[in-house]
């Protein structure tokens, strides 16, 4: 394994970390805001891959598709925030889970009626179609470094939203204590469907990205709604900071044990049993990892509370 | 009998009752769906043991489904190619009885859950909810990238496993067993909510502080009705393997722990006869709505909202007035 090789999977880990982090930053949002565990969060990513396919399959342009992502997203997360959401924020996580899972099938079967069950592919945008020459040689695909580039864009954004506007005084109050805010005469019905809405254009971003370098289908957001989850695990509930830090710890180890610990054990072992034994340990990596994190801080690299 | 056990009693009956009229008008078809829903309602009173009584959401009740469904499955293949499972420590080999399979699909199930709920357990609320789902997928990846039995595909025994004096084959013979097996389950779990051990694991939910103030130390409890659970689900997914004589990755997956969840919510959570009255339902609904509809999944989840948003006592809650759990 050479230097290059390696240098081009810490790339890949940084994209893959990048698209986590989309993901997780909305869910530790509305946890953290108003106290809701959102399974749904996957069906938002999904909602904004096709809303990309579709828009983009329609007018011939990635960017209006990229768009459409984004507002089909925020504009699917108000609604089912409106509707549904808002009358589980007094329940307990039971109910919250069983409501946000049915939102799940609603979601995953109206699509699967609307656009059938084959996956749909999107087409890179002329502009970063080819490839980068960057120092020492390696070359890399300009849209996987857009994505780099996107997802810190967004984490600069957040951590600015979040801590030097008004709103994000609100957001921060709202975290802290609801009651009194709205006291003081924020809209917090409002504010909530604010948060909400935030969280799902980030999440149909992250569909509409990685429907692109992937494939666009149904069920697609819910493997990525669990690796969410353990990055919101990993970095504590509620940080935005914790699930950066959580997103890229996960893409990293995910992506650099899929491509190494196979060959790893082919130093001690035969090939085809190093094969089975990496690849089915690699899989287990980032939960092990998770339950090393449990063991020593229950509340997460950046949480307050367990 | 109070009302809640008439109606726990009632629903048990009706199980039984339907499993005989399709024997007396020659229907299998009808005796395999009674069949399949025992097996899910079994799953779910293992779940609904510590989601019910103790207050704990575990979303990874697939984990133990999936292993008890695999030991089975890996077990039967063994006995069937011959070769022994394990040659170190010492040697294992496969085997076909259903009465040897049982207490080794629980025993590994229930080891699985002292781990995981181990883990789980040091934190809690939606922390908790996250880390068992995060684990059982661990295991989903884990079944589907390790080769041996079947990886992706899963895993087939083409003949069912067998039962002294019994013929397996035979769809009412082999919904007999499931049904005793549900029924001992449904008295464990009514006397062990009843027991010192039951009270103390309630308390633990209702008021951990008070619990905690009268010398009931939590963990412990909550770790001893986690094990118990898994080894329950882990037995119902032994007998869900022998049902379609096959094992795959899916019986460990998300979609599965979810499902699981729904029959105890739709039923009745803390109800005895919770997770039977909605294992029947959601059978039931899978048959008719499926008949209206490719896509009935999205009306089952309408449904579901309806119940969350507005009926949060589920079937038993409805039949018994709302009142007491």
């Amino acid at each position: 394994m050479s230097a290059l090789l390696v240098a081009e999977q810490v790339l890949n880990g940084l994209q893959y970390g990048m698209m986590l982090f989309l993901m997780a930053a909305g869910l530790t949002l509305v946890f953290g805001v108003m106290g809701l565990i959102n399974l749904a969060h996957g069906a938002l990513y999904m909602t904004g891959a096709f809303a990309c396919a579709a828009v983009a399959a329609a007018t011939g342009s990635f960017w209006l598709g990229l768009a459409a992502s984004l507002a089909a997203a925020a504009s699917a997360g108000a609604l089912v925030e409106l509707a549904v959401i808002r009358r589980l924020y007094a329940r307990d996580h039971l109910d919250q889970v069983l409501a946000t899972f049915a939102l799940i099938l609603v979601f995953s079967e109206t699509t699967r009626w609307l656009f059938g069950s084959f996956p749909l592919y999107l087409s890179l945008p002329e502009a970063l179609s080819g490839a980068v020459d960057l120092p020492g040689g390696l070359v890399y695909p300009a849209f996987r470094l857009a994505i780099i580039g996107i997802g810190f864009a967004v984490a600069v954004f957040l951590f600015w939203l979040i801590g030097r506007t008004r709103l994000g005084i609100r957001i921060r109050a709202g975290e802290a204590d609801r009651e009194m805010i709205a006291a003081l005469g924020v809209d917090i019905g409002r504010l909530y469907t604010l948060v909400f809405a935030l969280g799902a254009a980030l999440a149909g971003l992250a569909g509409a990205l990685v429907g692109t370098i992937q494939s666009v289908q149904v069920g697609m957001g819910e493997p990525v709604l669990i690796l969410a989850f353990v990055v919101i695990v990993i970095g504590g509930i509620g940080s935005i900071r914790g699930a950066l830090v959580g997103a890229l710890v996960v893409g990293m180890t995910d992506t650099l044990g899929k491509a190494f610990l196979p060959q790893l054990f082919a130093l001690a072992m035969e090939p085809s049993a190093a094969r089975a034994v990496g690849s089915a340990l690699a899989s287990m990596l980032i939960y092990i990892l998770m339950a090393a994190v449990l063991i020593v801080r229950p509340q997460g690299l950046f949480g307050a509370r367990a | 009998m109070n009302r809640a056990a008439i109606i726990d009693a009632g629903l048990f009956a009706a199980l039984v009752a339907v499993a005989l009229v399709a024997q007396a008008a020659g229907e299998p078809f009808v005796i395999t769906l009674a069949t399949k829903a025992a097996i899910f309602a079994l799953a779910g009173v293992g779940l609904n043991l510590v989601l019910g009584y103790g207050g704990l959401v575990s979303f990874g009740h697939a984990a133990f489904f999936g292993i008890g469904g695999y030991v089975a499955g890996i077990l039967a293949s063994h006995a069937m190619s011959g070769a022994p499972v394990a040659t170190f420590p010492f040697t294992m080999q496969g085997t076909n009885e259903m009465l040897a399979i049982w207490p080794m699909a629980m025993a590994v199930a229930g080891l699985v859950a002292l781990a995981i709920g181990a883990l789980s357990l040091r934190t809690s609320g939606v922390y908790f909810i996250m880390v068992t789902l995060a684990f059982a997928q661990m295991l989903y990846y884990f079944a589907i990238s390790w080769p041996a039995y079947g990886g992706e595909d899963g895993l087939s025994f083409y003949v069912r496993n067998t039962f002294p004096g019994l013929n397996t084959f035979d769809p009412i013979q082999f919904f007999a067993i499931v049904a005793v097996l549900l029924g001992l389950a449904l008295g464990l779990s009514a006397l062990i909510v009843r027991s010192r051990f039951g009270l103390a694991l309630r308390a633990a939910r209702a008021a951990p502080g008070r619990a905690v103030a009268v010398g009931i130390r939590p963990f412990g409890i909550r770790l001893t009705a986690f094990v118990i659970s898994g080894m329950i689900t882990g037995l119902a997914g032994a007998l869900y393997a022998d049902l379609n004589r096959f094992v795959s990755p899916a019986m460990l997956s998300w979609h599965m722990s979810g499902e699981i969840m729904v029959f105890v919510i739709l039923g009745g959570v803390g109800r005895l006869a919770g997770p039977l009255a909605g294992a029947g339902a959601y059978i039931l609904l899978e048959h008719l709505l499926g008949g209206v509809s490719e896509y009935w999944q999205a009306l089952l989840g309408l449904l579901l909202l309806v119940i969350v948003l507005f009926a949060p006592g589920g079937i038993v809650g409805m039949l018994n007035g709302g009142r007491g759990r």
